[in-house]
């Protein structure tokens, strides 16, 4: 694998099986191949229910993969690791020191305030409580998040706001890879134009990500390369009575 | 990445009520500062492996093995009674579901944590109060509490109060039997964001036995799904839930109502 | 030796239960502090009244004993009195008030002010011999938490004395750990006393006949008294000294005079104060 290449996906397939639907089994991804080098912006292109997400929860080990290798290099190691087949410490580690990942809905903790969770992914790599604090806080301030709502637990907030917290922890470490799935589906145009400004950023300073934005004016700004995801060819198939 | 040792290795873990499977077949490596959550219903035999790996119950096959201090892997059964006694009061920790179990409900709550350390050698009365002190602060509870017996806590209090209790000699592996059952949601919410906050600080490993899936995606990295006695799924805590393959772990977590 | 009322075997005891006596006193005896299960006989008397140590000094006294047996440190007490006549009546060994003459001293909640020799045998009456048994229950695992040494509860007891008293509130039967392993009570004896057996000549035997547990500290052992590093084990002190001996050195009983509250303090040991008050020394209240 390049020196420059953070993932090798090799015919990534991923279907689900589900028992409690009679065992129907639902294709998804099929032989899907790719490999994204640092500083690029990968945009997954598709109509939605193609399995985009899917596949960035594979890259995120969210979800096991049916087929495939994933390939990836971790911050500060020289071999890279297939997560088809590492272990679960590896993969700990791998999402700890190498992945930031932005789902679509930010997932609350009661009590934890979100200048905390902003401030979490700093804390796991080691970094002084104040100056994670610090970083959180300007991250929140940048995204026009009002000061007031910085010491609450985001239950309360709106859509919005909890998606820009979400962003926020996302981009508060400078980790080498990240995964962006809708970060901009709840924000206005200003705040809009802020993540665009940190996905640039960290472009620039040799982060590689893979996205999903809906909002095709995004993507022509953010992209340098696209990966069109199409609906798995093969038919949902039932599985024998 | 360092290769990690694991600190307790679990081989065919198996324990029997006559001809009944209380648990059987049970591998897994636990490693420092993991929690582990054991998830199942009724029956499914994850109170038993509980018991049977803190050796609250007899073995009736397999092994378990701990990394000691001083030592390195060693399999439990062929620790003297003295030593594993030792490992109670000094790296192990039990949470029990009941805080009454837990604690001497009749002498005070400085005296409840501190009673480890006295059971180590700690002949210092002012020390071991300060040190009691420090952890009401951690775990929460008000200083003033320090010379009342936790008979006059709250449930919540005493939980926290059980906290202290097993974590003053800061042990490498605590077991929790249900301990949020019985709680209320907001009193739950509280504890729990406790335990998550001291487990990563002191980077202890846990092993969570609950029936509760929330309790798991929030707490544990690692989840075991148990049914009949026996593990049938175990992975991340969030592939577990969001990917299950397994018919019985997709109807777990299709049955609760929130996860 | 006085005449001996015929019917009873030597000591009451039968020959059997005398040797199987001896015999847990010898184990006792080997392993400092550790409380031994004997087959206790049924007394004279009921339990709660020294059954457990008569049993221990009828299982060792001989024909050419000398026995005394005191009461809160006194002779004279109905108990003492007692006790003393029983053993005369089935062995017909010489009973003595003094300290320094006797080969055997039974006593209940006191060692003598006199410092005893190698060669002496005490013996005490224990109500309850398991120093753990307010805080656990169960046999099964206070005799494990002995074997191990699992003894950090028993300063739980104390830290909750300092919480409630500010200071040890434990005024008698103080517990101590014997030759550095066993935690032992040392029966009902004021804490002053507990001093007194650390490395005494003498030969100390407890016996517990409710319970039915011997435990023996063997001469010259160390005793220790449990504390806290910033709360040492300190005794009892008295701003006056005996009024009738003026020993400054001894325990004190507090005598209340009349209904005014007129107090005096005396020694609790009675023969150890007559004696002093026959070598001359007067206290203020002395006759």
């Amino acid at each position: 694998m390049h020196d420059d290449t953070m993932l090798r996906i090799h015919r990534l397939s991923k279907h689900f099986v589900l028992h409690t639907q009679g065992g129907v089994r639902i294709p998804v991804l099929d032989g899907v191949s790719f490999e994204l080098k640092r500083g690029e912006c990968l945009v997954l292109d598709g109509p939605s229910g193609a399995g985009k997400s899917t596949l960035l929860r594979c890259l995120y080990a969210n979800y096991l993969p049916s087929e495939g290798d994933l390939w990836v290099r971790q911050a500060g190691s020289l071999l890279p690791i297939n997560l088809a087949s590492a272990t679960l410490q590896q993969i700990i580690e791998f999402r700890r020191t190498t992945l930031s990942y932005v789902s679509q809905f930010l997932r609350v903790i009661p009590r934890v305030s979100s200048l905390d969770i902003v401030a979490e992914p700093l804390l796991a790599l080691g970094e002084d409580p104040a100056k994670a604090q610090d970083r959180a806080a300007g991250l929140l301030a940048r995204l026009n998040l009002p000061e007031r709502l910085w010491h609450l637990p985001p239950s309360t907030f709106s859509g919005g706001e909890q998606q820009r917290v979400n962003i926020a922890r996302g981009f508060v470490t400078e980790k080498p890879v990240m995964l962006l799935d809708e970060p901009t589906a709840s924000l206005d145009a200003e705040n809009r134009d802020v993540v665009i400004g940190l996905i640039r950023e960290s472009c620039a300073r040799g982060v590689a990500i893979v996205g999903i934005f809906h909002d095709a004016q995004v993507r022509d700004r953010v992209a340098t390369s696209r990966l069109p995801i199409l609906p798995a060819t093969t038919e949902a198939i039932a599985a024998a009575a | 990445m360092k290769p990690l040792q694991p600190l307790l290795q679990v081989r065919k873990l198996a324990k029997y009520y006559g001809r009944r499977v209380g648990c059987e077949q049970v591998s897994f490596d636990l490693y420092p500062g993991e929690v582990i959550c054991v998830a199942g219903e009724s029956g499914s035999g994850k109170s038993t492996l509980l018991n049977t790996l803190a050796f609250q119950l007899q073995l009736d096959g397999g092994s378990v093995s701990y990394r000691l201090r001083d030592r390195g892997l060693t399999d439990l059964a062929t620790l003297p009674d003295a030593t594993l006694r030792e490992l109670w009061r000094t790296d192990w920790g039990f949470v029990r579901q009941n805080p009454r179990d837990g604690l001497r409900m009749r002498v005070s709550a400085g005296a409840n944590i501190g009673e480890r350390l006295m059971a180590i050698g700690e002949r210092h009365y002012g020390a071991i109060r300060s040190t009691a002190l420090g952890w009401l602060a951690r775990v929460e509870i008000d200083a003033e509490r320090l010379d009342d017996p936790p008979t006059s806590f709250s449930g919540g209090m005493q939980q926290r109060l059980q906290i202290a209790r097993n974590l003053v000699t800061e042990p490498r592996l605590v077991f929790m039997d249900e301990p949020t059952a019985g709680l209320d949601v907001s009193v739950q919410a509280r504890f729990l964001d406790l335990l998550r906050k001291l487990v990563a600080e002191l980077q202890i490993a846990v092993i969570l036995v609950t029936h509760d899936l929330a309790v798991a995606r929030l707490l544990a990295h690692r989840l075991i799904v148990m049914k009949n006695g026996r593990i049938v799924e175990s992975g991340l805590t969030d592939q577990l839930l969001d990917d299950p393959q397994h018919p019985y772990t997709q109807l777990l977590v299709s049955s609760v109502l929130a996860t | 030796m006085s005449a001996m009322q015929t019917g009873y075997n030597f000591g009451y005891l039968d020959e059997h239960t005398k040797r199987m006596i001896r015999r847990a006193l010898l184990k006792a005896v080997a392993i400092p502090g550790y409380q031994v299960p004997f087959g206790g006989r049924e007394m004279p008397l009921p339990y709660g009244w020294g059954t457990g140590g008569i049993q221990v000094t009828a299982s060792v006294i001989g024909p050419d004993d000398v026995l005394k047996v005191i009461d809160q440190g006194a002779d004279d007490t109905t108990n003492a009195v007692n006790i003393r006549s029983f053993f005369r009546k089935v062995t017909g060994v010489a009973t003595t008030e003094k300290t320094t003459a006797a080969t055997i001293i039974q006593s209940r909640h006191r060692v003598p002010e006199t410092p005893l020799r190698e060669g002496q045998i005490m013996v005490f009456q224990v109500p309850i011999p398991e120093p753990l048994r307010w805080l656990e229950p169960r046999e099964t695992e206070t005799r494990t938490m002995h074997a191990l040494s699992e003894y950090g509860v028993m300063h739980v007891k104390l830290y909750e004395d300092i919480v409630r008293h500010g200071r040890i509130a434990t005024t008698y039967d103080y517990p101590v750990v014997v030759n550095e392993h066993y935690l032992m009570r040392p029966s009902p004896i004021p804490k002053f006393d507990n001093p007194k057996l650390h490395r005494n000549p003498a030969l100390m035997l407890y016996g517990a006949g409710r319970e039915k547990r011997v435990y023996a500290v063997p001469p010259y052992t160390d005793v220790r008294s449990l504390d806290f590093d910033d709360h040492p084990f300190s005794i009892e002190r008295w701003e006056q000294p005996c009024a009738l001996c003026a020993a400054t050195d001894a325990y004190l009983d507090e005598i209340i005079l009349d209904d005014a509250g007129r107090r005096m303090f005396v020694c609790s040991d009675t023969e150890y104060c007559a004696g002093r008050q026959a070598a001359g020394h007067k206290g203020e209240q002395a006759a």
